[in-house]
């Protein structure tokens, strides 16, 4: 894990070093106080030797101050590195992500992914800043109070065999405890937020059904739960503290007991014996601090696990086989006995023995029920999922020719679930093409009927979108969407059911506009209205996952069943007679 | 709907200082003083505990020079056996109030989330549609947690720390006054440090705070939009942008935790020359006779102690200040007008023999309004508007002197653009929000007159966003009616052609939707809204774009089980489909919170007006 995580600290390796040599050496001058402390009261004020007290007490006021100077040198270097690893790995992260493909971003979650890169960078970033000085420092300080102690009295040292070690198996077992205990919280805590998330989006149905008393019950059901569980593992946590306070303090008695009969026989003086308290304290301190670490360092190993998860995903899509060079020709469209599936292990194909032509220039209309694989079609000619078996050519070469920049420039696609980003119209649509003209947006706007609305706003095309596009309605951010797209000038547009919320006449204004501005440009239209495709040079008829007819509307009319319901279905409206 | 991680939501508010401490602590304290009785062993324990962690620092001067040095060991003996009691004593006192304040907080904070959670479901939803979920729910996440800490760690912690400084320093007094001067001027510089560093550490970290918040903000948007991305092959240019966020994070991140690390080096040294002075000192003093050796180690284990309360202290402001922050901000919630609700009609079951009502407890499926005085007028589902004025903002009316009437039994559908108020008439009905002027009567009484659970339980809604709860599908359709039986449940299935898909999900039923019914199409979980409203049975029923999803195939099919779902009773209808509102007996074309046109399909037809148009937007292309 060390292994795989240390190249994101290039550049802040002597920083790394810093911390470490600067953590230790504040450790080691912290420690030799007590030591000098016990030279002060055994010697100089045994002997009453004022001098030798100046002195002693100058070199510790000299060595506290550089141990201040390594401190903050320690706790500076210790943040820049920390943030420096945390900064190096999000971008890390944040760029393999780009290189997904659907079907990887898919496999994570949206959510997922934003996490493990928000939450969990955030934690490693902490962890190393924070190990950088304690995990340095915690050891270092253990080693030189046992030698200190050591020297001393070898023989009072003894209590350690006994101590550490009755220490460390309390330790263990709190901690072995204790993991499970949070893990049980924890899942009681998600819980509870599931309810309040459901809660709070699904409120006009809570409210529709008058439903807020049991919602309130359910609530109260999973408060009282986390409440116990909570009330056990913190219970259970703060006996902790008072145990090692036990502990300590029952050594420092036993080094009091066994000490005090040292000194009076002369073996050792008494600053030696409070010194070699004060180590006690220190060495038992250190040995507390291990255990929160070790507490600490167990969330941070999930964390580490699962950025190392991303960053280990392979890019399903690659330009391995692609031509640098080679360009899209023209829209032509050839799919050869296509076959898809979503996940390799499903037994069920999506796509199924999948075999059309399309020339370049031509208007194609998809129609299908829900879930007959319409999306997955498309899909597959801007190579933003890999056809399982089965070719797809583009302009005459196969998709995998190209390098994906090249196809997916020529072949723009508007989603079904379609994202606008925070910034102003014209911002967004320059997604589209970084350098349109003012004029060449308005063009698009024209061409998809946004410009009406745009033109309204107070602002025009500099109004401000909202993250996701909150304050426009569905249908002007889908007429958005589309001019978005054109401004890309493709070779193949696709347009994925991207009118649903668009008005029938302003649908149809779209398309004849659309059929006018980009002749030669091959246009795809899923749609659920026949009168959407109706007017297309070849009609695909999906259904689940084959195509189950193709032609034009008047041959699909007298030969294709589901598409001859469809449109009698859609011309003759739903008759209901209440 | 994606399930967005609100884990950093909150971290933006950390920052920030509450507004009105006064008010937020008043609020706060009226939740703990319920354990008021439990504050006393609390205290009576932290007295304890500081007493022991400071007196048995003291003991050591005895120990040493009373017993060690003149060799006295059966005096030692009984004196550490002493001490042993003294730690354990201190040490079981604070494990208790510990364990008590863990109690108290953890049962304070369970009320103050279910109070919350249930004031938040008595808030009209203009609340929400002015209040983002992830907003709402990080006062559930984090500010809830900053309390919770508070509770639990900050009251004891800052007690404990004032009385172990204050035990210290008349210890350090007691046993020696001119050295204690010097501890204090080291105090002194003490507290400026924490001042000066803390409040350095304070500005840089809302400056982090700041920096994070819109790199997590950047980070969520590409991500949630990361299809749109690859389409339009913009990935260098979001590599870009997140490369200059993460740069600036990074930056002021360093600089604030170099500040708020350095606390520790900086208090924890200056402790220590003040422990070198302190020898020094104590070691001339002791060489003139005015100390001893044992006075000596324990005054110099009291200045190792003496700093921990101040570093704790500054430490604990901090969270003091966003706790209460957050406090502040659930509070903010609680003091939230809830939704007006003054209406003293009911509804209640009904025997109905001839033409007289009388009131039962039976399921006698007659169902009547019950006035405040007494009188019973049958339940027909007529729904009458007039001159009705609404705005979601007052300023800005959305709907313009509406005026409609549904008789019972009718189908009434609304067409118009997006935007033309069709959504909010609906929204009306059901009183999700009140009206300017005008009137809306619900079989001739004001629906402002009608008890809110009442009226909404006549109306059947299914709405234009599916919503499913985590939970069983049979669950989820019995959300309409919660004693519905299997059979009940079953024939809403059938009736929406939803009963073939669920059979076909692994446990049928009993299959377990998490995430919004996220393994469900759009479609299919249309069906369920739609078989959710039928088991509830309502004389009102409310579709809007119940069917947006759902292919005309499969509309096709379901059409005779809406049919027998609308039959009888009154139902409002709004659909981007002309041809799923055809047959209403009136068709309302609303254009901008007007109504442009009524009628019937045919008549509209020929009137050849703004229905005309939308109608033969689809034909003019035969």
């Amino acid at each position: 894990m060390i292994q795989k995580l240390y190249p994101y600290t290039k550049g802040y390796r002597p920083y790394m070093l810093l911390a470490i040599l600067c953590s230790a050496g504040e450790a080691v001058l912290e420690l030799l106080l007590p030591l000098t402390m016990s030279n002060i009261v055994d010697i100089g004020i045994a002997g009453g030797d004022r001098s030798y007290i100046l002195t002693a007490g100058l070199k510790m006021a000299v060595m506290a101050a550089v141990a201040m100077l390594l401190g903050i040198t320690a706790a500076s270097a210790a943040a820049r590195a920390g943030m420096g690893f945390g900064a190096n790995l999000r971008l890390a992260v944040y760029e393999h992500v780009q290189n997904f493909s659907f079907s990887n971003i898919e496999h994570f979650s949206t959510a997922s992914l934003i996490t493990r890169l928000t939450n969990d960078v955030a934690a490693m970033q902490q962890t190393l800043m924070m190990g950088l000085r304690i995990f340095v420092r915690a050891p270092m300080m253990l080693l030189t109070a046992l030698v200190l102690a050591a020297t001393i009295s070898l023989n009072l040292s003894r209590v350690f065999l006994v101590v550490i070690p009755l220490l460390a198996v309390v330790a263990a077992v709190i901690l072995r405890k204790v993991g499970p205990m949070f893990t049980t919280m924890q899942q009681a805590t998600d819980d509870l937020n599931l309810v309040v998330q459901e809660n709070l989006t699904a409120i006009r149905v809570v409210k529709s059904f008058v439903r807020e008393s049991e919602e309130c019950a359910k609530f109260e059901n999973r408060s009282t739960h986390l409440r116990k569980t909570a009330e056990r593992s913190s219970g259970f946590v703060v006996s902790f503290m008072p145990l090692m306070i036990i502990i300590v303090y029952s050594t420092i008695i036993a080094v009091m007991w066994i000490g005090g009969h040292y000194v009076y026989d002369g073996m050792m003086g008494s600053g030696d014996l409070i010194s070699f308290i004060t180590y006690i304290t220190e060495i038992l301190m250190s040995l507390m601090m291990v255990s929160m670490i070790l507490m600490m360092l167990s969330r941070s190993i999930a964390c580490a696990r699962r950025i190392i998860e991303v960053m280990e995903e392979v890019p399903e899509i690659t330009n391995a086989t692609a031509d640098p060079a080679l360009q899209v020709a023209d829209g032509s469209i050839r799919f050869d006995h296509v076959f898809f599936k979503y996940h390799k292990g499903a037994e069920a194909w999506n796509l199924r023995d999948v075999s059309f032509h399309v020339t370049s220039g031509m208007t194609v209309g998809i129609l299908g029920g829900t879930g007959s694989a319409k999306t997955t079609l498309v899909s597959l000619i801007p190579r933003l999922y890999e056809a399982t078996e089965g070719q797809i050519f583009v302009g005459g070469h196969p998709v995998q020719d190209y390098t994906t920049e090249h196809l997916r420039d020529a072949c723009a696609m508007v989603l079904q679930q379609n994202t606008l980003f925070s910034g102003t119209v014209a911002d967004n649509l320059r997604w589209g093409n970084r350098n349109a003209s003012d004029e060449e947006l308005q063009d698009a706007c024209r061409t998809a009927c946004a410009d009406e609305f745009i033109t309204r706003m107070p602002q025009g095309y500099d109004t401000v979108i909202d993250q996701g596009g909150a304050n426009i309605s569905g249908g002007q951010k889908q007429r958005l969407c589309i001019a978005r797209a054109i401004l890309r000038k493709p070779k193949i547009l696709i347009l994925d059911d991207s009118t649903s919320a668009v008005d029938t006449s302003t649908d149809a204004k779209i398309r004849q506009s659309l059929r006018q501005v980009l002749p030669g440009t091959t246009k795809i239209i899923i749609a659920q209205r026949v009168a959407s495709v109706m007017d297309a040079d070849l009609i695909l008829v999906m259904d689940d996952g084959v195509i189950a007819a193709m032609g034009t509307h008047d041959q699909l009319l007298s030969s294709c069943h589901i598409y001859r319901e469809v449109y009698e279905s859609q011309q003759e409206g739903v008759t209901i007679d209440a | 709907m994606h399930n967005h991680p609100h884990g950093h939501h909150g971290l933006q508010h950390d920052a920030k200082r509450p507004q009105n401490l006064r008010h937020t602590v008043g609020k706060l304290m009226r939740y703990i003083t319920r354990y008021r009785l439990a504050f006393l062993p609390v205290i009576l324990c932290l007295v304890i505990s500081s007493a022991g962690s400071v007196g048995g620092s003291y003991l050591i001067k005895p120990i040493i020079d009373d017993y060690i040095l003149p060799g006295d060991f059966p005096g030692l003996f009984k004196m550490l056996v002493f001490m042993a009691a003294v730690y354990v004593l201190s040490a079981l006192a604070s494990y208790v109030y510990a364990r008590i304040m863990v109690h108290i907080s953890q049962n304070t904070v369970a009320q103050l989330r279910q109070d919350l959670f249930a004031h938040l479901q008595k808030l009209p939803l203009r609340y929400y549609d002015t209040h983002p979920a992830g907003d709402l729910m990080s006062r559930f996440t984090n500010d809830i947690d900053t309390v919770s800490e508070m509770i639990s760690n900050s009251f004891a912690s800052v007690i404990s720390c004032v009385l172990t400084f204050l035990g210290i320093l008349g210890m350090m007094l007691y046993l020696n006054w001119m050295l204690t001067l010097i501890s204090l001027v080291f105090l002194l510089l003490m507290l400026l440090a924490v001042k000066s560093i803390g409040g350095k550490s304070r500005t840089n970290f809302r400056r982090q705070q700041a920096a994070l918040g819109s790199l997590n903000g950047y980070i969520e948007e590409m991500i949630e939009g990361q299809k749109v991305i690859k389409v339009f092959n913009h990935e260098q240019a979001a590599i870009d942008q997140f490369a200059r966020l993460n740069t600036a994070y990074r930056d002021s991140a360093t600089t604030a935790q170099t500040y708020a690390s350095s606390m520790m080096p900086t208090m924890g040294n200056l402790s220590r020359i003040n422990y070198a002075i302190t020898c020094c000192v104590g070691g001339l003093l002791a060489i003139g006779g005015v100390f001893n050796i044992g006075a000596l180690g324990a005054y110099l284990l009291y200045v190792k102690q003496v700093s921990q309360p101040i570093t704790q202290l500054s430490q604990q402001v901090n969270v003091l200040l966003s706790a209460m922050a957050g406090a502040e901000r659930i509070f903010a919630v609680m003091e939230e007008t809830p939704e007006r609700d003054d209406g003293k009609t009911v509804l209640v079951r009904v025997e109905k023999k001839e033409e007289s009502l009388t009131e039962t407890q039976r399921h006698t499926g007659h169902w009547a309004w019950k006035k405040p005085d007494g009188s019973l007028v049958e339940l027909r589902g007529d729904v009458r508007f007039e001159n009705v004025v609404f705005g979601y903002e007052a300023q800005k009316p959305v709907l313009h002197n509406v005026s409609l009437f549904a008789k019972p039994g009718q189908k009434i559908a609304f067409v118009g653009s997006t935007g033309a108020g069709k959504t909010t008439i609906t929204n009306l009905i059901n009183r999700f929000y009140d009206i300017q002027s005008g009137t809306i009567t619900y079989d001739g009484i004001s629906v402002q007159d009608i008890a809110k659970d009442s009226l909404r339980r006549s109306l059947g809604v299914v709405l234009q966003d599916t919503h499913l709860f985590t939970g069983t599908v049979a669950d989820n359709i019995r959300y309409g009616k919660l004693d519905a039986t299997d059979e009940e449940v079953r024939n809403a299935a059938k009736l929406a052609n939803a009963d073939t898909f669920i059979r076909h999900l692994p446990q049928g039923y009993d299959t377990v939707l998490t995430g919004d019914g996220d393994e469900l199409s759009q479609g299919e979980r249309q069906l369920l809204a739609i078989a959710r409203a039928a088991v509830s049975d309502p004389p009102v029923l409310i579709l809007d774009e119940a069917t947006s999803s759902i292919d005309t195939r499969t509309e096709k099919l379901i059409e005779a089980g809406m049919d027998s779902l609308m039959e009888g009773r009154t139902v409002f209808v709004i659909a981007h489909r002309l041809s799923t509102v055809r047959n209403a007996q009136a068709i309302l074309v609303l254009e901008q919170g007007e109504i442009m046109e009524r009628g019937s399909h045919e008549q509209l037809l020929e009137e050849k007006g703004r229905y005309y148009h939308l109608y033969t937007g689809q034909a003019e292309l035969k």
